[in-house]
């Protein structure tokens, strides 16, 4: 495999896309892969060494990120191991089916393939997180999450010898009812880069994770995740170590402040930029979609000019769904660290005067 | 207070240093890293480079980043309060 030359505008792109990529996994778990990858295939890089060198990136972003969010105590440690591993049994099948899909269908077909998944598992999981996210908005019942029916039934279930005591939930589940959720986590990662937008809806509304720390928690999924694929990819020698630490470099300073700004805001926040995000990728996808159709001759031909008008479209909106989800995030930083400023000042002001 | 903010502020320069040698020692010897990580076959266990490198540059940028916001004054919220 040959890697290419870096040039200083690549350079500054990709570290300016790490960052606010970080800014959001910091926040929501996961995320900046949907860009990046396609971002790092305009540069020219082979799809194989873009996914690579991408996850080569994330898994110490996400270690950075779990420790940071572990001191806030957000994360749930024997949780992510438990869903992690099935996950990245999940990534691995995920990939031959990527592969099988390629060779009896080309490029168009896997394409194809990984544009329905992304508009289907997006437009019912992405929903479903949108709507409860307004719900509980509009109960204005922001601090205490509700425990769902699911939840409540899967902890009452007890399957002798698989009962494992989860801190997270305070509550003990069989693990039998973990292991398919982390697979398909994986699963999804394998299909389209980012398994959190399955493992965080799972985490919360299956098992009735409260969403801090379903968010946290998926940052030691992928961290294993990460980790492993990047170990089999760097095995077939297709990880290009300067591109992902260049985007590492800006992804770090993203992460912190992700990883902080979840101290400020109250939990259905999370749900909100996670489900605002789902969506507008969900329609990015969806607007390609003609384009894979039309070069398998399932629809009319299209022009290059349609097909180059939807391509760049695509590509908007999914930069647009990460620069939508960065701005919410540093907004409410912002206004959190500002309100406690002034709270520490007037403390302080206080104590001068006594 | 003055103390403590001399501290960060030297722990944060000095974090920061080793984080920016540790890149130009990437980019100076970009031929010979890029050649460790051609894949098993090639290279034998060199290939584990590019994760070993990941998680050093982890730690050590991990760390300048965090100690560099705190230093601009964000911090995350205290608990308990």
């Amino acid at each position: 495999m040959e890697f290419i030359d870096l040039s200083l505008t690549s350079v500054l792109f990709l570290f300016f896309v790490g960052f606010i990529g970080g800014l959001v996994s910091g926040f929501i778990g996961s995320g900046g892969a949907f860009v990046l990858t396609p971002a790092m295939m305009s540069m020219g890089l082979p799809a194989i060494v873009a996914v690579a060198s991408n996850m080569c990136h994330k898994f110490p972003k996400a270690l950075v990120g779990a420790v940071k969010r572990a001191s806030f105590g957000q994360v749930d440690v024997k949780l992510g191991i438990v869903m992690g591993i099935p996950a990245e049994i999940g990534v691995t099948v995920g990939i031959s089916v990527q592969t099988a899909i390629k060779g009896a269908y080309g490029d168009a077909g896997s394409n194809l393939y990984v544009s329905l998944v992304f508009v289907i598992v997006l437009a019912i999981v992405g929903g479903y997180v949108l709507r409860d996210a307004w719900k509980s908005n509009k109960s204005g019942n922001e601090d205490e999450e509700q425990v769902n029916k699911v939840a409540r039934w899967l902890r009452s279930v007890h399957i002798p010898a698989t009962m494992v005591y989860f801190r997270s939930i305070n509550a003990r589940v069989s693990i039998l009812f973990i292991l398919p959720l982390g697979f398909a986590t994986g699963l999804l990662a394998a299909a389209i880069a980012v398994g959190g937008f399955i493992g965080v809806p799972a985490m919360i509304y299956v098992l009735g994770v409260p969403s801090l720390m379903a968010s946290a928690t998926e940052l030691v999924i992928a961290f294993i995740m990460g980790m492993g694929g990047s170990i089999e990819f760097a095995w077939s020698g297709f990880v290009d170590v300067r591109l992902a630490m260049v985007i590492l470099a800006g992804s770090l300073f993203g992460i912190q402040l992700g990883a902080m700004g979840t101290t400020y805001v109250e939990p259905n926040m999370i749900k909100l930029v996670m489900g605002v995000i789902m969506i507008l990728v969900l329609l990015s996808r969806a607007i390609v979609i003609p384009v894979y159709l039309s070069t398998l001759g399932y629809i009319e031909k299209l022009t290059e000019g349609t097909i180059s008008v939807l391509r760049v479209a695509s590509f908007s909106t999914l930069a647009l769904a990460l620069v939508v989800g960065g701005g919410i995030i540093l907004f409410s930083l912002w206004r959190g660290v500002r309100a406690e400023i002034e709270r520490r000042e007037e403390i302080e002001k206080a104590l001068v005067v006594e | 207070m003055k103390f403590t903010k001399t501290k960060l502020v030297l722990e944060t320069a000095l974090l920061g240093i080793c984080s920016a040698v540790l890149y130009f020692l990437l980019f100076y010897f970009e031929d010979t890293v890029l050649g460790w990580s051609k894949g098993f076959k090639k290279e034998g266990w060199f290939f584990i480079a590019p994760i070993v490198i990941a998680l050093v540059f982890s730690v050590v940028h991990g760390a300048f980043t965090g100690h560099f916001w705190e230093l601009l004054g964000i911090r995350a919220k205290a608990r308990n309060k």
